[in-house]
């Protein structure tokens, strides 16, 4: 089953003609995945080859939605450009929108994200490396060929995390994937993806990276302790992060006393999450579950 | 970005917000001199530093004349408020202060919103306010989509309780401060005091503003606002190269791909660092992305070597979409790249790749025998050794 994303998911990228969305989209299409064509306001009616596959390029998501069948978008256009592109797609009605855009102003992101409630979008991101459900699909830029199908859910602010999590923990395999973005507006939150995990019959166990900034691992704590009952095993970057000063993603950020990887730690170890104090510690945390 | 009270004042001023006069300041003689322009009865002498608590540090003072300003800069100039030195002040017209409020506009992360808070009772610590009397705060969500228009105005003004007389042009005002929060992408406009003055104007007599940086290449005038000779040098040199770099004080550099790659790197080099002589930290924070081409890997070296402070450098790399392999060529050619500039690779340097191709990788790196290059497999004895290395020299 896998969670937001499977072998049914049918997927177009937006910005698919640029150099990023095209090298991307062959990625995608090697890795098993439908990528059934891209969206270039203007560029409609051409087409792009894949080796061996012929994607068609439309003006719209809409008009993509309706030739196509598809029901999850990429984007890659650049951050001037991407709130126009999420507007478009949630208009479209498309299911699930992964915004990989790096740089997205957050008054654009908090704008997108109020449309996005209520509508019938799931948005990831922005700033995100996607999702993967390895063996069934590949939405965005996380390497597919660095781990294996299998049972463990993850979900990460973090794309370089995931992908160390994912081939540490190769040998077990993961049903899904999901990088949720570093920024200070995302979409989907950890929440979102533990509750998704919870209900997927297709997941025995959950790995979740966090790090500074926001409070979100804390929320993620009380909701793990009032609704999970997977095993669940943590890890969070950035203990050694200076106040005030952005670590990189834009919302890693220790403002005050608030947002350190310390009280996050916390939180998530008082509601019965083991948290790791490496990368590779955390693997080896989630191997001992899996090997029971 | 952190604007200092002075740009904030100018932001306010061309968007509406009522502001009284202020004149920047770096000397006493420039202070006394902006006294005499302004040519108030009692002019303020106000620490321009981004922080809070200026007030109690010695930072804020009263003058009744040139003179006085002049003396009361020579006291404010130099101090350390909270670490940061007062290189500039703000001369400004003294207020006739009739009633203290507080308001403010962010970005309200867990909620994915933006929220404004507003109080009667404003001048002191909001945090402590919020903390002692949080029925004297009001919060009220705003819809980004909205914004603060005159409804939603009229809502946070009646929310504080301010008296029906007052509420139209405080509202007013509040509406002016939400439009510098959109106009010019603030993730936070917070005007504490907001004051009525004895003749019952309302005046935004303290700004702190901070403004997202994603959002500058609509706001070109961004750029005249950033403070480069308060930041670090070699963080210039970064920001000018394009690098992700925060310069920290410990003895191991560091450069991996990926921000949470890196601040996970940090941690476990600090880790590593306690079981050694003098508990070697992380130097910096440096990421150089996704592809680690030779010329950023060259170029984040460069700046890593900069740092007198930096003892060993520990490369740290996950192999994704950009393989092993070609990091590892990217590294050699970096090399070669730096010795072309003068600037050879002096310190001793620990590299672990995984990922894709990583025995390629290591391979490569092995076959080209690197001067002080040594690998190690794992990110954890990686940092181990790189500690070690720090230790040692």
């Amino acid at each position: 089953m896998a969670i937001f994303l499977n072998s049914d998911s049918k997927i177009i990228v937006q910005g698919m003609t640029g150099s990023e969305g095209r090298k991307h989209t062959q990625r995608m299409l090697d890795s098993g995945s439908q990528v059934v064509g891209g969206v270039t306001p203007g560029k409609g009616g051409q087409s792009v080859e894949f080796g061996g596959t012929t994607l068609p390029v439309f003006n719209s998501v809409g008009e993509a939605v309706e030739e196509t069948g598809a029901n999850v978008t990429v984007i890659f256009v650049p951050a001037k450009f991407t709130r126009g592109a999420v507007v478009e797609a949630i208009e479209a009605e498309i299911p699930l929108c992964v915004v990989i855009t790096e740089g997205v102003p957050v008054k654009d992101s908090a704008e997108f994200f109020t449309l996005a409630q209520g509508s019938k979008t799931r948005l990831i991101g922005p700033n995100c490396p996607g999702l993967i459900s390895p063996g069934q699909a590949n939405a965005g830029i996380i390497p597919a060929d660095i781990t294996q199908p299998g049972r463990i859910g993850l979900v990460s602010k973090s794309g370089t995390l995931t992908y160390q999590m994912m081939y540490e923990l190769r040998d077990i395999g993961f049903s899904s994937c999901v990088g949720i973005g570093g920024d200070p507006v995302i979409g989907t939150t950890h929440i979102d993806a533990l509750q998704a995990f919870q209900d997927d019959p297709d997941t025995d166990a959950i790995v979740m990276i966090g790090e500074i900034g926001g409070d979100a691992e804390e929320r993620a704590a009380e909701f793990i302790k009032a609704n999970v009952t997977k095993p669940v095993v943590g890890y969070v970057a950035g203990f050694t992060a200076p106040e005030g000063k952005t670590m990189g993603h834009a919302g890693a950020i220790v403002s005050g006393s608030s947002g350190t990887a310390a009280a996050k730690k916390e939180a998530l170890e008082a509601a019965g999450v083991k948290v790791g104090k490496t990368p590779s510690e955390t693997a080896e945390l989630m191997r001992q579950i899996m090997k029971g | 970005m952190d604007l200092y009270e002075y740009q904030a004042r100018d932001v306010f001023e061309a968007h509406g917000v009522p502001v009284l006069r202020g004149i920047t300041a770096t000397t006493p003689e420039e202070a006394s001199a902006a006294a005499a322009e302004l040519g108030t009865p009692v002019v303020v002498v106000k620490a321009q530093v981004k922080t809070g608590g200026r007030g109690k540090a010695g930072g804020v003072k009263i003058a009744r004349s040139p003179e006085e300003a002049a003396a009361r800069a020579e006291e404010i100039l130099g101090l350390d408020i909270k670490g940061h030195v007062v290189q500039k002040l703000m001369i400004a017209e003294g207020a006739n202060i009739a009633e203290e409020y507080y308001f403010s506009v962010l970005l309200d992360r867990a909620n994915r919103t933006y929220l404004a808070m507003c109080s009667k009772e404003g001048g002191m610590e909001i945090e402590q306010l919020a903390v002692e009397r949080p029925e004297a705060l009001a919060r009220v969500p705003v819809d980004p989509t909205v914004g603060i228009d005159q409804a939603k105005a009229d809502e946070i003004v009646a929310a504080a309780g301010f008296d029906e007389a007052d509420r139209a042009e405080i509202a007013r005002v509040i509406q002016k401060l939400y439009e510098v929060y959109v106009a010019e992408d603030a993730t936070l406009v917070e005007v504490n005091p907001l004051v009525k003055t004895g003749e019952g104007r309302i005046v935004a007599l303290d700004g702190k503003v901070t403004l997202d940086e994603n959002a500058s290449f609509r706001h070109p005038d961004h750029e005249a606002l950033v403070d480069n000779a308060a930041a670090d040098p070699l963080e210039n040199k970064a920001k000018e190269k394009g690098l992700n770099y925060v310069k920290l004080d410990g003895s191991v550099g560091i450069i991996g791909n990926g921000a949470g790659l890196v601040m996970s790197t940090l941690d476990v080099v600090a880790y590593a660092g306690d079981q050694f002589a003098g508990k070697p930290k992380p130097a910096n924070f440096l990421d150089i992305g996704g592809g680690a081409s030779a010329e950023v890997m060259a170029n984040g070296l460069e700046i890593i070597l900069g740092d007198p402070q930096v003892k060993s450098v520990f490369v740290n790399v996950f192999g994704g979409i950009t393989a092993c392999d070609a990091v590892a060529n990217g590294i050699v050619q970096a090399f070669q790249l730096l010795e072309g500039r003068g600037e050879a690779v002096t310190r001793p340097l620990v590299v672990r790749l995984d990922g894709n191709n990583a025995e390629q990788g290591r391979r490569i790196l092995n076959e080209a025998r690197l001067p002080g290059l040594e690998q190690v497999d794992t990110m954890d004895g990686a940092a181990r050794r790189a500690a070690e290395l720090a230790a040692a020299n």
